[in-house]
């Protein structure tokens, strides 16, 4: 390797971050920003300034799609490839990139100044399609943005120095309650919990019925307690804002428009569970938000509502660092994220323990959504029975949804849990509506009969995704897409997940393809409960969701797509010949094969 | 009531090494209370040369080639029950290895790029099978009932697979039965 690092960037990056191996990633995030990738010499580097295996260092860097172990050029444009940003036309945009800079996707340009790919959903589907320049992201794709991007990029222009408005994201907040219209000056809703006591807080904690708002549904307080009650002395908060599920942007715009409240939450927490260090852990395609949100922690420390003795209460010492992920959507699994906030591969941990006993380090941690944390603002300013009065029997306060697809206004809606699917698609503007995917691609998928039911723990639980397709869309081509970004997400760790997710994409490809069989729909059944029973974490076991349902829901849309009634081979058997048949020049009856038999029509 | 008569059974192997043929030999004095309950159609066994209607079909090996392809889709139509018997018919195992490469490098390595060759050429006679550019497990092919892996699997894991057929159980092979090298 001929690429020579100077050791005195090494150094700038390893004092930026610290020099231990827990903050491994962080390295190689920061050399990566600076090098635009990671050549071989820097990895040998490291591994011996750190003290670890060479293999670790590989690993890690390996292991997260924003690494790059081979150059990847100054420019590394991702273009989102959620299926919302193509239903915007992404596909047709990346081509024009790629056609008008003279570079395949995924490929190097020859003069090394280029490389236009995909990545999963980048969190901007109310304003794609999207895409990635470096850390920055550019929403609202046209042919005349994209045209700007390609000349900006061929005339070798910074990043910096790009039009400001390109980077411009809107926050399309389009309904507002009690979490959205809260007006709370940093530190009032800290004060108030302070005032009650760290018991007392956590009493009006317990009354809010709060849930975590990520996904799964559980009870706060409970999450709460059982860390402070946890053997060892040190505790430790962490925000998880890994918002990676396809179709998913709140919290983006809540880091955007409310991280005081964020950030308030995170140190609420502290103040219930003793803890004194705080992680937010940024998904990498969220990089761009950093500045802002290492100004407000400045901000915060500088009002005392941070760091030793916030708000002059002696021993209550508790401050924050941002975490970057790097491209992993299992890291938004909290285990994983743990693994992730210890600089390793983002491999899920097995539980029990859980976190709230051995987490980060092995320390007592909770681990809570970023919305979850905002909302604990509320209960603290205005106690927890009033945080309790709104919504249903088991999902109090309200929900953001983050709502893209085909309707008239995408974007943020705050509502009381408990409002109909149909609601929020009138709400919203959509009409003549095939289906709607709650939860993102490890949600569920649902039929117009079932516009009535309730978004709630309840009855239909999300952690705010709500994707919106018409008539005029091919629901098998939805569930193909998120079959895809699970296969490409899969970390690799268990083989039920990593070999199911690539044999579900196969028989998806070989139906898309025109070789589907009714075989193939009796193997899907079956791969969907192989993965949904033996995998190890719930990536694997929500993988198959999408075809699950849409399965029972739209099943002519995979039936219009069986040609053979009984078994078609994936490839074209007489094809597979063709090599032979040069070679020997035969071209007799016996040196070809029928493809097939059985064909339908 | 389905009548008591006697199961028809055929084997073959493609692109294998008869290992799994052997290791179903090694079932040893079981081959005995076997033949109470089943007959052999088209078998390395009993050389009948195209297989009728049976109910159980063995393949051993994957499909490597024209001949291949051929035979695999006789033992499908005819067989009620395929079952695909050791890694190469399941993975395309050690034949799968040349999947890599370019299968007209290969034959020309092989036949025209060797020092000392007299007659410089690939086989051509309409009578050899063509090879296929890749190797396939055989449930690429055709459908496929059950996969008993091993390489081979033991005798112990063919009686029990087969005893479990024949008897109207589910095979189930576990455990210790249930090894792949």
């Amino acid at each position: 390797m001929t690429t020579e690092v100077p050791q005195s960037l090494i150094d700038e990056v390893l004092t930026a971050v610290g020099s231990t191996p827990d903050r491994l990633l962080q390295i190689l995030v920061g050399l990566q920003s600076r090098l635009d990738y990671l050549p071989p010499a820097l990895i040998s580097r490291l591994a011996a300034r750190l003290g670890i295996a060479r293999a670790r260092v590989e690993g890690v860097a390996g292991f997260y799609s924003f690494l790059h172990l081979a150059p990847a050029g100054r420019y590394r444009v991702r273009f989102s490839d959620n299926i919302v940003d193509r239903m915007l036309g992404s596909e047709a945009l990346s081509e024009a990139m790629c056609a008008r800079l003279g570079v395949r996707p995924g490929e190097l340009s020859e003069d090394g100044r280029v490389m236009i790919s995909t990545t999963s959903c980048t969190g901007m589907g109310d304003q794609g399609p999207a895409l990635l320049v470096n850390d920055r992201a550019i929403g609202r794709l046209d042919p005349q943005r994209v045209s700007e991007i390609c000349d900006l990029i061929l005339h070798d222009t910074p990043l910096a120095a790009w039009p400001p408005e390109l980077f411009a994201i809107d926050d399309n907040i389009r309904r507002a309650d009690a979490l959205l219209t809260s007006h709370l000056a940093p530190g009032s809703a800290l004060a108030a919990a302070m005032a009650l006591g760290r018991e007392g807080w956590l009493a009006q904690v317990q009354a809010s019925r709060l849930r975590g708002r990520g996904g799964a549904g559980f009870t706060t307080a409970v999450k709460w307690l059982a860390c402070r009650d946890a053997p060892g002395e040190r505790k430790v908060v962490v925000c998880n804002a890994d918002e990676g599920e396809p179709g998913t942007f709140k919290d983006r715009v809540l880091l955007h428009r409310h991280a005081e409240l964020v950030f308030e939450g995170m140190t609420l927490a502290a103040w219930a569970t003793g803890a004194r260090e705080g992680f937010l852990y940024l998904r990498g395609e969220y990089a761009w938000l950093r500045p802002r949100l290492e100004a407000v922690l400045a901000a915060r420390r500088a009002a005392g509502l941070l760091g030793a003795g916030i708000l002059g209460a002696t021993g209550f010492d508790f401050d924050i660092a941002i975490h970057l992920g790097a491209g992993a959507y299992v890291c938004g699994e909290e285990t994983s994220l743990l693994e992730s906030l210890e600089g390793k591969r983002g491999t899920p941990r097995i539980r029990p323990p859980f976190p709230v006993t051995h987490g980060y380090l092995g320390h007592p941690t909770v681990v809570n959504n970023v919305e979850t944390l905002a909302k604990t603002c509320l209960i603290a300013r205005d106690g927890g029975a009033a945080f309790a009065a709104s919504g249903t029997a088991q999902s109090a306060g309200t929900k953001l949804l983050s709502i893209s697809g085909d309707c008239a206004r995408p974007g943020v809606y705050e509502y009381p849990f408990g409002v109909s699917i149909q609601q929020v698609l009138d709400d919203c503007g959509a009409v003549d509506v095939l289906a709607v995917q709650v939860g993102g691609a490890s949600g569920v998928t649902i039929a117009p009969y079932e516009f009535h039911r309730r978004i709630a723990f309840e009855d239909v639980p999300s952690a705010g995704a709500f994707m919106v397709f018409d008539s005029s869309r091919d629901i098998f081509e939805v569930a193909r897409n998120f079959v895809h970004f699970f296969a490409h997400e899969s970390c690799g760790f268990c083989t039920p997940c990593r070999v199911g997710t690539a044999l579900l994409k196969g028989y998806m490809d070989k139906l898309a393809d025109g070789h589907g069989a009714l075989q193939d729909l009796a193997d899907i059944d079956w791969l969907d409960r192989l993965l949904k029973n033996a995998s190890h974490c719930g990536l694997g076991s929500s993988a198959p969701n999408p075809v699950v349902d849409t399965l029972l829901k739209f099943r002519p849309a995979y039936e219009r797509r069986i040609q053979h009634a009984d078994f078609q081979p994936a490839f074209d058997l007489d094809g597979a010949l063709a090599r032979a048949r040069e070679m020997t020049g035969r071209d007799d009856a016996g040196a070809h094969l029928d493809s097939g038999t059985g064909v339908i029509r | 009531m389905i009548e008591q008569r006697k199961l028809r059974v055929a084997t073959v192997s493609l692109a294998g090494c008869f290992g799994c043929h052997m290791s179903f030999l090694d079932i040893d004095e079981h081959l005995f209370e076997l033949l109470e309950r089943i007959e052999f159609d088209r078998s390395p066994l009993t050389d009948i040369k195209h297989c009728g209607p049976c109910d159980i079909g063995l393949v051993e090996g994957g499909v490597c080639n024209a001949e291949n392809v051929h035979v695999l889709r006789e033992f499908r139509a005819n067989c009620r029950t395929l079952v695909a018997l050791g890694a190469c018919a399941i993975n395309g195992g050690l034949p799968a290895q040349r999947n890599h490469l370019d299968i007209g490098a290969c034959l020309d390595e092989v036949y025209r790029s060797r020092p000392g060759l007299a007659r410089a050429q690939v086989p051509n006679d309409p009578e050899l099978p063509l090879l296929l550019d890749k190797v396939h497990p055989i449930h690429e092919v055709v459908r496929v009932d059950y996969f008993l892996p091993g390489c081979p699997p033991s005798g112990e894991a063919i009686w029990k697979f087969l005893s479990d057929l024949v008897n109207g159980r589910t095979p189930r092979v576990t455990g210790p039965l249930l090894h792949f090298d």
